[in-house]
């Protein structure tokens, strides 16, 4: 690491954090089964701002129903509420899954919704329920990510059923990744003559097309049925370096059904890429696709074509850890130098994933955890970077610093088509190395004084 | 087919989305029954309403005031979705645009938070230095019991800044509760500051929040008839302003909903008595400054507005007319957070000849609500507290061509193909005004003629084409 900066001044409280509240993670996870919809049991507020943040992002309807508590439910409990809103989201929506997270609120009064569900389902017996998954979200123990793998994980829980292993069928468990993204990973492991179970799915229900009359929940997603086939997999692929393994969904499945899971780092520039083509090589015993290692071929002949326009270039990364560590990967490999990794999140793992993806610029990069947006600003004062690399929320400091700002991850809401920015694969990896070089001759061409139009 | 055939076709669109039976009395439809809405009622659990909590709605209005430090107590998601997300522009320090929390964490929770908050706030107060902080409660807060008030004192007498707490514990009400909050909030401010110097021609502007600059445009039409402005409640704010606002003539409020409580207040405390207004379209934009130089009873102050208002209108009505030709019989649903504001809608869509076939709030009251369905057609649907799937139902069935609500909104018309309008805290246009009348004029023209919806499915289908 270089030398220790001189610490900034330390706040005890949080100025612009760099995460969200676990469950906005949860509801993003029950978006992506077909039919499902959000219940958050707790009070308005929460549903609606989580709704409204996600809305400016995937610019796509978003209902998260709420069991909307009073002062009374505060102080007796939210039973008659939970009970009375899941009828009316029933009533409602029709839905065939209601994904129900639990917000500080009803966590800390300790709402035992578990009963809560039991009770609900006694009073329905006899009546087709749509299936009841429930996870304890509370915000004060993680961040938007934890949340959302918890809640992957708890619809596996109740979704997945044993049986015979069905030859060929991988499930594959993202993170919190964009629409983009997931369409690519079902293709590539279509490609590999896999039949992919992806969950959670919100690729067409958070990026879809306009209708014809209204849908009450949007078409597309992870099928019950395909949730159900999950526990008869070959095997699972998950994606992600920064969660907790012992608590998540493909380890769920393996210790429940016997389905083997292996760990991948998001697939995000060559190296973590080829990681998954080797493993999908593997699973299937077919060699990579023609198509992709064109693509392959083309991105390091373009990262050759631009090596000199970037080398060196110093860049702050931020946001979710496992965009971090993905995007670390691919700068560090055209010879960027992420100075500061940072994320609000705090597994405790971010330092060691990054050094295991980038052991080339370890040395040179200051990696934080559990920071908000001040701390990273007052880091990035003092590194001097050529290049911001994060979410919207970074605008702020990128203007400042007067640098680019090339927008990635969650929530892109100063521009449109956050959920169509492709992240993954060398396609992603192109697009993204694409934008990075050009913005850095963009900036070198409008600081000169010359206004030359030769590179 | 017939111009007649055509509406009556649109008139038979059924969806199949169920009106639940806990909402049936929150919806009426002129004409079909006697008039008697139900409203401010928590939000029927399940229903997915477009409403967010008490906190959200201090935040709101205590949000432009921009040399304060807003600190939210409370877990961390409360904070973070409320950073920097409104157009509540400032003509000088930016301090209201941080998010401040002190992000409790699970031992907080269960130990209290009070050490926290205060080691935050000393921390806090120190380094930005603001004029006064606001300490926001959240629902946690109201449930571990933190004593917000007593940190707040010490903090005050320690660092001699103001730090003023905010009830706003989420499940304590609604949002209207939130208003109540920041209004007590800022009632400890009033009264506190030097009045000297405020000439008796002179107002305070209140329920004005300064998105995109509305608030600049208002104050200087009245700077233009010759008022003083002695203090924005809330929109571009500054504490000292509002420290010695009990010293204007008169408090001119907008936003019924928000700011009646401070208005009536100071009634009460300082005899300074109150008008409500409303500044979007060119009738009630008038009749704002009229109805101020009118209460000022100044000769002069009234020749100034006669000349305002109509060198400002003739200005205008031209320029509306183009826009008024092609949105001529267009049919517009508007979904605000006040219900005053929706009247001012329906009139301003009136002047661009468009019709409102559904019109409803978040918040209104019996009063609102009556004036509401007094000004619309017959056949207009009055909403309160409705949720998409309300929306969409009578959005299809009335044929509507624009909606006009905020971005939780937004999806919803365009998914199925049809105009929309951001008219709430978060746009980045002024509609206020006359200038801002022009505005709208374009915004909601922009959209409804946009070629977009001919490739869109819903129009496709209704228009004959195949889709
Ligand atoms: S109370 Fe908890 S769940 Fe609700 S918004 Fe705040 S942090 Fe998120
Ligand atoms: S309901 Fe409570 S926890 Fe949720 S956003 Fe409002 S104040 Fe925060």
């Amino acid at each position: 690491m270089i030398q220790a900066l001189p610490v900034s001044q330390h706040f005890t409280a949080t100025r612009n954090a760099c995460k969200l509240c676990t469950p906005l993670g949860a509801c993003l996870a029950f978006s992506g089964v077909e039919g499902a919809i959000p219940f958050l049991h707790g009070s308005q507020g929460c549903s609606t701002y989580i709704r409204r943040y996600m809305i400016s992002h995937f610019r796509e309807p978003m209902d998260i129903a709420s069991s909307n508590f009073g002062e009374h439910t505060a102080i007796f409990g939210g039973g008659k509420n939970i009970r009375l809103g899941l009828a009316n989201v029933i009533e409602g929506y029709s839905p065939t899954m209601i994904g129900i997270a639990t917000t500080c609120l009803s966590e800390t009064i300790g709402d035992d919704v578990k009963m809560f569900l039991h009770e609900f389902r006694k009073d329905h017996e006899g009546e087709a329920l749509p299936h009841l998954v429930h996870v304890a979200t509370p915000s004060y123990t993680g961040t938007h990510a934890s949340g959302y793998h918890d809640a992957v994980r708890a619809i596996v829980d109740v979704l997945a059923q044993p049986g015979p292993t069905i030859k060929g069928v991988v499930n594959l468990i993202p993170g919190m990744f964009s629409p983009a993204d997931l369409r690519w990973l079902k293709q590539v492991v279509r490609d590999f003559g896999l039949e992919p179970i992806l969950l959670p799915d919100y690729s067409d229900r958070l990026d879809g097309g306009t209708w014809s009359e209204y849908k009450k929940l949007p078409p597309g997603g992870t099928t019950i049925e395909q949730a159900a086939r999950m526990g008869q997999a070959e095997a699972t692929i998950e994606f992600g370096f920064t969660t907790q393994e012992s608590s998540s969904a493909g380890t769920r499945l393996k210790d429940k059904f016997g389905v083997p899971c292996h760990r991948l780092g998001v697939p995000m520039g060559v190296a973590l890429t080829d990681a998954l083509f080797d493993k999908l090589q593997e699973i299937s015993g077919r060699t990579t696709p023609e198509c992709y290692l064109g693509r392959r071929g083309r991105l390091i002949d373009s990262f050759i074509d631009a090596h000199k326009y970037v080398t060196g270039k110093r860049v702050v990364v931020f946001g979710e850890e496992d965009l971090v560590v993905g995007m670390t990967a691919m700068m560090a490999e055209v010879g960027l130098i992420p100075v500061l990794c940072s994320s609000g999140g705090k597994s405790g793992k971010l330092t060691d994933a990054i050094r295991s993806v980038a052991p080339e610029i370890a040395a040179q990069c200051e990696i934080h955890e559990a920071v908000d947006f001040e701390e990273i600003a007052d880091q990035a004062r003092q590194l001097e970077p050529d290049l911001l690399v994060g979410n919207s929320k970074g605008f702020k400091l990128a203007r400042e610093l007067h640098r680019p700002l090339i927008r990635v991850g969650f929530p892109i809401h100063d521009r449109i088509g956050g959920a169509r920015i492709l992240h993954l694969g060398y396609a992603g990896a192109q697009a993204r190395f694409d934008s990075i070089a050009n913005s850095l001759l963009e900036m070198r061409q409008h600081d000169s004084d010359v206004d030359f139009t030769y590179f | 087919m017939t111009d007649n055939e055509q509406v009556h076709a649109s008139m038979t669109i059924q969806t199949d989305i169920p009106i639940l039976e806990g909402r049936k009395a929150q919806i009426h439809q002129k004409g079909s029954q006697p008039f008697n809405i139900e409203c401010e009622k928590q939000s029927v659990a399940g229903s997915v309403s477009q409403r967010a909590c008490v906190f959200c709605g201090s935040r709101v209005v205590l949000y432009p005031i921009a040399d304060a430090l807003h600190v939210i107590h409370g877990p961390i998601g409360c904070a973070a979705y409320t950073w920097d997300i409104r157009g509540a522009w400032s003509s000088g320090p930016q301090l209201h645009r941080m998010s401040f929390s002190t992000d409790l964490q699970e031992k907080d929770v269960i130990y209290g938070g009070e050490k926290k908050l205060y080691q935050g706030l000393i921390e806090l107060v120190e380094h930005y230095r603001p004029k006064a902080a606001f300490i926001y409660s959240t629902c946690i807060v109201g449930l571990i019991g933190d004593d917000v008030e007593a940190i707040c004192r010490r903090v005050t007498a320690e660092t001699g800044v103001e730090t003023i707490p905010v009830h706003s514990e989420g499940f304590k009400g609604s949002k209207k509760d939130g208003y109540s909050a920041a209004c007590n909030a800022l009632g400890r401010l009033v009264g506190t500051g030097d009045t000297s110097g405020i000439r008796p021609l002179s107002i305070n502007i209140l329920g004005d929040f300064n998105i995109a600059g509305e608030t600049w445009v208002i104050k200087d039409y009245y700077e233009r008839m010759g008022v003083e402005v002695v203090a924005t409640i809330t929109g571009d704010g500054r504490v000292d302003d509002i420290r010695r606002c009990h010293g204007a003539a008169l408090n001119v409020v907008q936003c019924s909903g928000s700011m009646s409580q401070l208005a009536t207040k100071m009634k009460e405390q300082y005899g300074i008595p109150i008008i409500r207004v409303s500044y979007f379209g060119i009738e009630d934009m008038s009749q704002a400054l009229y109805d101020v130089a009118e209460y000022l009873n100044d000769k002069t102050v009234m020749r100034k507005t006669q000349d305002l208002v109509r060198d400002e209108v003739s200005n205008l009505v031209p320029q509306l007319r183009r826009y008024k030709k092609d949105l001529k019989g267009k049919r517009a649903a508007v979904y605000t957070g006040g219900a005053f504001k929706a009247l001012s809608m329906v009139r301003s869509l009136r002047t661009l000849g468009m019709q409102t076939v559904i019109a409803g709030s978040q918040t209104g009251n019996k009063k609102d609500y009556a004036q509401l369905q007094e000004i619309c057609d017959d056949g207009t649907v009055i909403l309160d507290d409705t949720n998409p799937l309300e929306l969409a139902k009578f959005l299809e069935e009335k044929k509507a061509d624009l909606l006009i609500g905020g971005v939780k909104e937004r999806p919803i018309a365009y998914k199925l193909g049809l105009g929309f309008c951001d008219h709430n805290h978060e746009r980045k246009i002024g509609l206020a005004g006359f200038e801002g009348m022009l505005n709208f004029a374009k915004e909601v023209h922009g959209t409804v003629t946009s070629p977009v919806w001919k490739l869109a499915a819903r129009r496709g289908r209704l228009e004959g084409a195949t889709s």
